[in-house]
């Protein structure tokens, strides 16, 4: 089964005990300077956002028909049968097109490397394979962050927002975007005040679908095209054949 | 003034400093990584080199495909002339676009990777393809001039024999990957200013490279033939420019239906940082070049010729860059500035492209099938003073 992670920003203390927990899963360095900075970068795959003591953590938000993975010329981007969207370093050219169609921004970049990887939280698969949660939800020490079965946390979410309709926007952030995520945030504020991006214009098609239209016209535009090509080359061939011929006989005749 | 032997120009004095400055830059980029020798951000992942070497160097090298089209396929015997002119500059500008690309990826060492794990579903992928493929195909429709050169008249004879199938191929790819380069850009629509995210922009893109494609051809037959002092016949660049009238005026009716049925009209005459941008594209593109060719005596004149499609190939350079970069500043909140070594690799890129070509025409034989035309060559374009690089 799919599983699912749930935020929920009206239980979050902002202690960003998840930022630390990421980092040490992924080996990146984690100090007071990291845990400053208000950004996600290539060593800081999650973020825990403040706003006038309200809280937003920001991820991958591991969409069931990833974007990422969508344009990536060489497949390095995939979709598990887990949730987590997850990377091959080994395939990566850098082409950074996944950087680009991700709406959410979430991929970043190792600009100061010269094997530069991209990196973005990765739902620590080894972990969700082994059965165990994210390193983030088990940090979480007031069950903001939640790990678990994806069907179960929508009935959750909605269950929270139905509770307490006064507290949060109505709105499971991720339920329907962009064709669904495995990443669903609840906050008492609107998301587009911590720079997610705004709910009407993300819509509810997967963004693969924007391309797919165009491309699923190439099988029959690559042969039909031929085809006219080859008419044209073919008829205007003669033509000039024909010309040819008919001149020689006029000069034939001409000549008589 | 000459040194070592070699005359001084003012064009070789830019062109060895371009060189200089470029491989400096180049030193940079490979040994401190992109972030060193770029303003690319990880909000601004693509920047000038996506949007100008990538973008706009495939849209210029369109003339390839249109003119071997129109005379092999097309049999329009009249443009026989420059067929070999506009091969080279095709194929110098996809051989360049590939040296561009070795510079932004940032693996560059695994591009032949798209070979083995392919994603069927990826745009870039089929522009990879594509491009690759064309490079190909380009080098066996440039081949000949190599093969006469050397006097190697067997391969000459199969090449001759393919030639028909590879024109064919050419167009179809160049069809394919010309508008995928546009397809690129659907997939974040909500990412870009509505001027120009439009699910139209896989056909724009393949029009502006029609467009540039024959701007591109008279602006480099009107130059060469004043840089090598050969003559070529006037009627064929008003024949051209003709064509690039139409053509604009197709864009033309197209973009402002676009901005119509998106319900932007309006607010395309509306000052905004985009509408100015915007404004600028829309000039260069349609406005004066339209205007110009309107007109008999420009069509017919080479100099006024020049101006219009120096303009049109500016004016689609800024829509290509406005797509790539502009487009996305509101989204992301703020400006990208290409960094001094981004933009001088991107001129080192250009300028071996002018370079390659006059080594080209100085020892291969691309203009001489002029002489061979059957009507007699039409007075030469004055030969100016800003000969080329060599010579």
């Amino acid at each position: 089964m799919s599983k699912a992670i749930l935020y929920d920003a009206t239980m979050c203390i902002g202690c960003k005990q998840c930022e630390g927990a990421c980092a040490q899963q992924n080996k990146l360095p984690y100090d007071d300077k990291v845990a400053g900075e208000a950004i996600q970068s290539e060593h800081k795959y999650t973020v825990v956002l403040t706003q006038n003591d309200k809280y937003m953590r920001r991820l991958c938000q591991h969409c069931n028909e990833p974007a990422c993975a969508s344009v990536c010329p060489v497949g390095a981007f995939h979709k598990t049968k887990e949730g987590p969207v997850v990377y091959d370093v080994w395939k990566c050219i850098g082409c950074r097109y996944c950087m680009m169609a991700c709406a959410f921004s979430q991929p970043k970049y190792e600009w100061g490397k010269l094997n530069p990887r991209v990196t973005k939280c990765i739902m620590c698969p080894d972990r969700v394979q082994a059965g165990k949660p994210t390193a983030c939800a088990e940090a979480c020490p007031t069950g903001a962050t939640k790990f678990g079965e994806r069907d179960d946390l929508i009935a959750e979410a909605k269950d929270r927002l139905k509770q307490n309709p006064t507290t949060y926007v109505n709105k499971i952030y991720g339920l329907n975007e962009v064709g669904g995520t495995s990443v669903f945030l609840l906050s008492s504020v609107p998301f587009e005040q911590y720079g997610l991006p705004k709910l009407e214009k993300l819509g509810d098609t997967p963004l693969p679908e924007y391309t797919g239209r165009v491309m699923e016209m190439m099988p029959d535009f690559i042969p039909l095209w031929a085809l006219v090509l080859g008419g044209v080359y073919w008829v205007s061939n003669r033509r000039a054949e024909v010309a040819e011929v008919e001149a020689e006989e006029r000069a034939l005749r001409g000549g008589k | 003034m000459t040194i070592m032997g070699v005359k001084v120009t003012f064009w070789r004095v830019v062109f060895v400093v371009i060189m200089v400055l470029g491989i400096y830059s180049t030193y940079v980029r490979y040994l401190q990584g992109l972030g060193a020798v770029s303003n690319m951000t990880d909000q601004f992942p693509w920047g000038l080199w996506i949007g100008f070497d990538c973008l706009c160097g495939i849209m210029l090298a369109a003339g390839g495909f249109m003119v071997t089209g129109a005379v092999y396929i097309f049999h329009v015997e009249r443009l026989h002339c420059i067929v070999r002119s506009t091969v080279l500059t095709a194929f110098l500008g996809y051989v360049l676009f590939i040296v561009g690309l070795l510079y932004d990826l940032g693996r560059p060492w695994f591009i032949w990777h798209q070979m083995i794990y392919m994603n069927f579903h990826s745009v870039m992928f089929e522009v990879g393809m594509c491009v690759m493929t064309y490079t190909t195909v380009l080098f066996f429709e440039f081949l000949p001039n190599v093969l006469e050169r050397f006097n190697l008249q067997a391969p000459i004879r199969w090449v001759k024999k393919v030639y028909p199938v590879l024109i064919i191929l050419g167009i179809l790819l160049s069809t394919l990957h010309q508008s995928s380069l546009g397809s690129l850009f659907l997939i974040f629509p909500e990412k870009m200013h509505p001027f120009w995210s439009t699910p139209a922009l896989p056909f724009f893109f393949f029009l502006s490279a029609m467009a540039c494609g024959l701007a591109m051809t008279i602006f480099e037959s009107t130059l060469s033939s004043r840089a090598f002092g050969l003559g070529l016949e006037r009627s064929v660049l008003t024949e051209l420019g003709g064509a690039l009238y139409i053509v604009l005026l197709v864009i033309a009716l197209l973009r402002f239906q676009d901005f119509w049925h998106r319900k932007i009209f309006m607010t395309i005459f509306q000052p905004s940082y985009e509408a100015y941008f915007l404004w600028a594209e829309l000039i260069m593109c349609f406005v004066i070049p339209i205007i110009m060719l309107s007109f008999k005596a420009v069509r017919k004149s080479p100099t006024l010729l020049y101006i219009a499609s120096l303009s049109t190939i500016l004016g689609f350079v800024t829509n290509r860059l406005n797509v790539a970069m502009t487009s996305m500043e509101t989204w992301v909140g703020h400006h990208y500035l290409p960094k001094w070594t981004e933009v001088s690799i991107t001129l080192m890129i250009c300028a071996m492209g002018f370079f390659c070509f006059s080594i080209a025409v100085n020892f291969l034989p691309i203009f001489e099938n002029e002489h061979d035309e059957k009507h007699a060559p039409a007075p030469l374009i004055p030969i100016s003073e800003q000969a080329t690089l060599v010579h």
